[in-house]
């Protein structure tokens, strides 16, 4: 007997250790290491404290009903010479034991329904923002502002691959993180365009699907300046582990300025579509529109993984003379019922002359095809 | 209400059946093809054990591709799309041809020997439910070898991932569904017609074991949930194949409804995988406390409630996905009040305890570790159904930690007890204490120091089914690692018992264990092939584990 309690004794300073271990460990929320993170919104302290309260609720039932158990496995054993008593039931106890956890699950269910009320409240937003998942990125549009761009994960394929060190914020870090300002109560609309993600950021207390065909609603308000970090949670397909999430919370000065040079970024983004481009400069332009957005299932050589994600290296519309036009259809129309989405709403006309010269002329395809920005805009516009 | 004499028909129809219907002498084929064509409750209850352990292992060295996978961050062994697929394999071979068959296993063995019953009722189609597992997960596994790969859509095959978007293997996987679908089906029809039809004249409904009792409450549930299982793969499969849009959102569908029928079938499906072994663990506890087991009928209550409750929680799964406010208040109030008769149950084992005459043979030693560890697994169960928390915990570690603590220490562990328990009475002879003991002690380390983690890494951040995480999760990774192989490895040393006893050690007297009490224990150790031939003779007033 005293065996089971010594390997159970065991196990659990097993677990101190490692406690005590981890909490020095860097943290990219604000988790001590090991418990849920307070977060830094009302609502997040909030699910925080709600969460400490039914815990250890369950640790005094645990340690009751644990201790009622223990103390009998030692006491009652036959080789102290322990003799059965003969009751095999007792009304009294019964309606006890019944009565007793129902009130201790009232208690615990009146302040989650007051939590969750307000949660559920997203009236009063002064911000809008889209928020779409896509395979695998996520994608935001501040819908009253007329901004709108990509977030995708900044690790380096070689820290990922061994290759190279790995940074403090490891898989958790985009290139244009979400920019909210501080004291704004913002609110998110979600969905997907492919499968279903969930957008979730510990330190906001925030997670809600992201459903194709589908709006949900959400909201939270950061009252602290910070970056928030996140990553979806809802498997989605072979990268669901490298599509994070970065919410910048700035001041709301900051937050104009940033708006203002984002809108200034999109316009010359747009301008660019007026000039020629040379192949050079649309194959460097290309190789990294094609590395972000078409690499994770055409794979960074063009071998693709098939039969889901066919092969642009050697073979197909890439490299036949006369697939151009196929070509740019796919890239900008998508092709439904597959994985490939419709590019030509959410890239640049520039990105997308770009990346389809580079897929056209990369790894031996050589075609020689040039596609101006202009042609592709054209095509655009006609639609 | 069948009367005696008729029940008295029955049972030797059934008999003969099983006999192959000659004298009980002769047993037709021999060899491999006398197992294929075997109706013998005793002998297809064998075949699921065996088939089940075989899964167990397959599925058990998936499990450990992925924790090798995550023992550090970065991507060392697999590509991102094989971990999926290890995942998703690892789920659906645990969850359908592991668990679900050893329990189906365990009651071909011992329900006719329970209620004195020759056989199943239906001893051929329990033949056929038998032999259709092995074809569903054959073809299941040769999706893995097919272009593109197995399922890698995650257990809970979630649309549109399973559809549009999966991989061409996908009409394979539903084709084994269906089949072991099928299966699960025939199965519970032939227990329910078993119990209902077979027992001992005399033998009431509370008189029957509580092994009995949960496995025909479980048999309901798994009619009534199976065709939804199957109703929704067949929707799967024709938005894959024939242009429906059933999930489809461009095409009218709606993939929250794939959800809301997938948990429909799911959560019962949760409570077939506990309700047996609360079965067993109540003749287990019994038994080694010497002492008769606390509120007999109460424990059949709280079965009965679970299971009626198990139907009006599904979309305690689903608290993300955008359901209106008064949905997730239903959904949350009811997933607590499930707690309640599962807290009842643990409270009459440990009442059955307090005061007994206890004893640590191997089977109350994994009896005793399901009670805690189930607990664990059921107080955070009570923490999932909160919520505004769940927002938090939802497809994250914690959520691992929550079942693979009901159901390893908690589904398995019964089953190992059971294992030990009866198979003195399968074998003749009692398994090594000595080697159990190690099983048991190295099993509950190991688990321990895989899941226990996971409540840590999943409150601090970490979401379920990524093949490579942030650094600040490395520390609990790769503990949980370490004790998934040590768990892993301490399963060899269960083959090794189930070998040994089979072929020899200390002989076991009809009566195997001094506080054992139940039909099963009246028949010869080894029970012959055929047993109960005869009705037994029984009298409640002083068999019954109900008695006054
Ligand atoms: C006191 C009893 C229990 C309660 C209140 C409870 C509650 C819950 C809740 C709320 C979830 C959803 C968590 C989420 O995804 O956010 C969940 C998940 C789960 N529970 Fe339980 N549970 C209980 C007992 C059990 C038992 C007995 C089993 C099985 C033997 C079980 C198996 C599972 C499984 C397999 C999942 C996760 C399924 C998945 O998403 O893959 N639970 N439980
Ligand atoms: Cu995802
Ligand atoms: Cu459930």
């Amino acid at each position: 007997m005293g065996r089971i309690l010594y390997a159970y004794l065991y196990a659990a300073s097993i677990c101190l250790i490692v406690l005590s271990t981890t909490a020095q460990a860097s943290s990219i929320n604000t988790s001590s290491g090991f418990n849920m993170p307070p977060g830094v919104t009302e609502i997040s302290r909030e699910v925080y404290s709600l969460h400490m309260t039914i815990l250890w609720i369950c640790v005094a039932i645990a340690v009751v009903v644990f201790g009622v158990m223990f103390y009998s496995l030692i006491v009652y054993r036959k080789s102290k010479g322990a003799k059965p008593a003969h009751f095999h039931e007792n009304t009294t106890v019964e309606i006890i034991w019944t009565a007793v956890p129902l009130v201790i699950l009232v208690l615990m269910a009146v302040p989650a329904t007051a939590t969750l009320k307000k949660m559920y409240d997203t009236s009063d937003a002064e911000l809008d923002v889209l928020v779409t998942g896509y395979q695998w990125r996520w994608r935001y549009e501040y819908l009253e502002e007329d901004v709108s761009f990509f977030s995708n994960l900044a690790t380096p394929r070689e820290q990922i691959y061994e290759a190279e060190e790995k940074g403090d914020f490891y898989l958790v870090e985009v290139d244009e993180p979400m920019v909210v300002p501080t004291g704004v109560k913002v609110r998110l609309l979600l969905t997907a365009n492919d499968v279903i993600h969930s957008w979730w950021v510990p330190d906001l207390a925030v997670k809600k699907d992201a459903i194709p065909g589908f709006i949900n609603e959400t909201w939270f308000k950061v009252d602290e300046p910070g970056i928030y970090r996140g990553q979806c949670a809802e498997l989605c397909g072979r990268d669901h582990a490298f599509m994070p999430i970065e919410v910048k919370a700035v001041s709301p000065d900051e937050y104009q300025l940033w708006l203002a040079s984002r809108r200034e970024a999109a316009e010359a983004e747009v301008a660019g579509a007026d000039r020629e481009w040379s192949l050079d400069e649309l194959m460097e332009r290309g190789a990294g529109t094609y590395n972000t957005y078409c690499a994770a299932c055409h794979q960074p050589q063009g071998q693709g993984l098939p039969p889901m994600f066919p092969a642009l290296a050697g073979v197909g519309m890439s490299v036949d003379p006369d697939g151009l036009r196929a070509h740019k259809e796919i890239v900008l129309y998508g092709k439904t019922g597959t994985a490939m989405p419709a590019f030509g709403s959410t890239l640049s006309a520039a990105e997308l002359a770009a990346v389809i010269t580079y897929e056209r002329n990369a790894w031996g395809n050589d075609t020689g095809d040039l596609i101006q920005p202009s042609a592709i805009r054209a095509m655009l516009e006609s639609q | 209400m069948a009367s005696e004499t008729s029940q008295a028909t029955l049972h030797s129809s059934v008999s003969d059946v099983a006999a192959g219907g000659a004298a009980h002498a002769s047993h037709g084929p021999t060899g491999l093809l006398r197992w294929l064509v075997t109706t013998n409750h005793k002998e297809i209850g064998s075949l699921y054990l065996i088939f089940s352990l075989v899964m167990l292992f397959i599925g058990g060295s998936m499990a450990l591709v992925i924790r090798a996978e995550l023992f550090q961050p970065g991507m060392q062994y697999v590509q991102p799309e094989f971990f999926n697929q290890m995942t998703t394999m690892h789920g659906l071979i645990m969850v359908f041809g592991a668990i679900m068959p050893a329990f189906v296993g365990l009651a071909n063995w011992m329900i006719p020997m329970q209620i004195g019953a020759p056989d199943m009722a239906l001893p051929r189609l329990n033949n056929f439910s038998f032999w259709l597992l092995p074809v569903a997960f054959g073809i299941l596994l040769s999706t893995l070898f097919m272009e593109g790969g197995g399922p890698n859509f995650g257990w809970t095959f979630y649309a549109p991932l399973s559809t549009t978007f999966a991989p061409p293997s996908t009409s394979f996987f539903i084709m084994s569904i269906h089949l072991a679908g099928i299966s699960s089906i025939l199965g519970a029809i032939n227990i329910i017609a078993t119990i209902l039809n077979l027992r001992t004249p005399g033998m009431r409904l509370m008189d029957m074991s509580l092994f009995v009792w949960t496995w025909l409450i479980t048999a309901f549930l798994l009619i009534a949930v199976m065709p939804v299982l199957a109703g929704v793969v067949t929707m799967m499969l024709m938005d894959i194949n024939f242009g429906t849009s059933f999930f489809d959102a461009a095409g009218g569908g709606d993939p929250v409804l794939f959800q809301h029928l997938f948990w429909f079938f799911g959560h019962p499906e949760v409570y077939i995988m506990i309700l047996p072994a609360f079965g067993i663990v109540s003749l287990i506890v019994p038994t080694f406390a010497r002492k008769r087991l606390f509120g007999y009928a109460s424990m059949v209550y709280a079965t009965a409630s679970i299971a009626l409750l198990s139907f009006v929680v599904w979309a305690h799964h689903m608290f993300t996905v955008g359901l209106p406010l008064t949905a997730e208040l239903f959904f949350m109030y009811s997933t607590m009040l499930i707690a309640v008769p599962t807290g009842v149950k643990v409270f009459n084992w440990i009442a059955t305890l307090f005061r007994g005459s206890i004893t640590f043979e191997v089977p109350m030693l994994f009896a005793l570790g399901f009670i805690v560890m189930f607990t664990i697994g059921g107080l955070s169960g009570v923490m999932l159904a909160i919520v505004p928390a769940d927002f938090q915990y939802h497809d994250t570690y914690f959520v691992v930690a929550h079942f693979h603590y009901v159901l390893v220490p908690g589904a398995l562990f019964a089953i190992m007890a059971a294992v030990y328990f009866w198979l003195p009475k399968w074998t003749g002879h009692y398994a090594s204490e000595t080697l159990g003991k190690w099983h048991f002690w190295l099993s509950v380390i190991g688990v321990n120091l895989t899941f226990f983690p996971m409540h840590f890494s999943g409150l601090a951040g970490m979401p379920r089914r990524i093949p490579d995480y942030a650094l600040q999760f490395a520390d609990f990774n790769m503990i949980s690692s370490i004790g998934g192989f040590l768990f892993g490895f301490s399963q060899l040393i269960f083959v090794w018992v189930v070998i040994k006893a089979v072929r020899g050690g200390r002989k076991a007297p009809a009566k195997a264990w001094e506080g054992a009490e139940g039909l099963e224990w009246t028949v010869p150790s080894p029970a012959p092939l055929h047993t109960f031939d005869t009705p037994p003779a029984y009298d409640p007033q002083t068999d019954s584990p109900s008695r006054h």
